[in-house]
């Protein structure tokens, strides 16, 4: 697509370093993965604190990446999603899937904290293809449970990444943005909290 | 004399995602996200550039002609 940048520089628009930096942590320390609970928490912070989807609108750092790779290289061909992926069922139905893969790997986390399971050194993408992850971890340095969340969350959010790459290549640069589990929620939030307007 | 015709965008409330995309690149700065719910256009404002359309990934905006 033509490329279309924002008409102001803000510094947010920066932000796209911050999936970067994230990733490439993660490659060489796991436990930088316990970082990418700042993209969970935040979000609700601003729809819970303050009734805005902010976070989406300006610090979303995989909304700035989306937007400098599709947007303003021109990466993207700009077409539009088809109707069912930007469809209610679909969005709803990806939060409930995205949030049981998540309440999965939380249990996972729970059973290596209680002995009943083996830390399992790898990242799992699209929640079945397990990639091996070792040189990243260093027996010992953290608690069990502790490398486990992280691999879990990195899995996470490296599959939500590649997702989202795919479909800004695919579609507008932001498409993500219409299917983000996380960007359902805050808005479900708002729409509560201001009575529904 | 004719009636003028002029373009303006419309954000179709139920269809938006509120994630800002258009807020972004509006020239006028007439695109806003309310409460974290939907987009609204200042249509008094716009000048019917269609860059909003052109980047919203959930299709809620559309240009209209109004007189």
């Amino acid at each position: 697509m033509k490329p279309i940048q924002p008409i102001k520089k803000r510094w947010y628009h920066y932000l796209w370093i911050w999936s970067v930096f994230y990733f490439a942590m993660g490659f060489f320390n796991i436990i930088f993965a316990w970082l990418g609970l700042i993209s969970f928490f935040l979000p609700f912070v601003f729809a819970i604190g303050f009734g805005t989807k902010d976070f989406c609108n300006k610090y979303c750092d995989r909304g700035q990446l989306l937007r400098v790779i599709g947007g303003q290289t021109g990466f993207s061909t700009g077409k539009l999603m088809p109707s069912w992926l930007r469809s209610s069922w679909f969005r709803y139905g990806f939060l409930t899937f995205f949030m049981s893969m998540f309440g999965q790997m939380l249990y996972t986390t729970y059973l290596v904290s209680a002995g009943a399971k083996e830390l399992s050194e790898a990242v799992t993408l699209f929640w079945s293809i397990r990639v091996p992850w070792e040189w990243a971890y260093t027996a010992g340095s953290v608690e069990p449970w502790q490398a486990q969340f992280a691999f879990g969350l990195y899995s996470l959010m490296l599959t939500s990444a590649i997702i989202g790459i795919l479909l800004m290549l695919l579609f507008k640069p932001r498409s993500w943005c219409a299917v983000c589990p996380m960007g359902t929620m805050t808005q479900m939030i708002c729409k509560v909290r201001n009575n529904n307007e | 004399m004719g009636n003028v015709k002029r373009r303006h965008a419309a954000v179709e409330r139920g269809v938006c995602v509120a994630c800002g995309s258009c807020e972004d690149v509006c020239p006028r700065g007439v695109v806003k996200v309310m409460k974290g719910s939907y987009a609204a256009v200042d249509i008094s404002l716009c000048i019917g550039c269609g860059r909003c359309e052109m980047v919203c990934p959930a299709g809620a905006v559309t240009m209209e002609v109004a007189e």
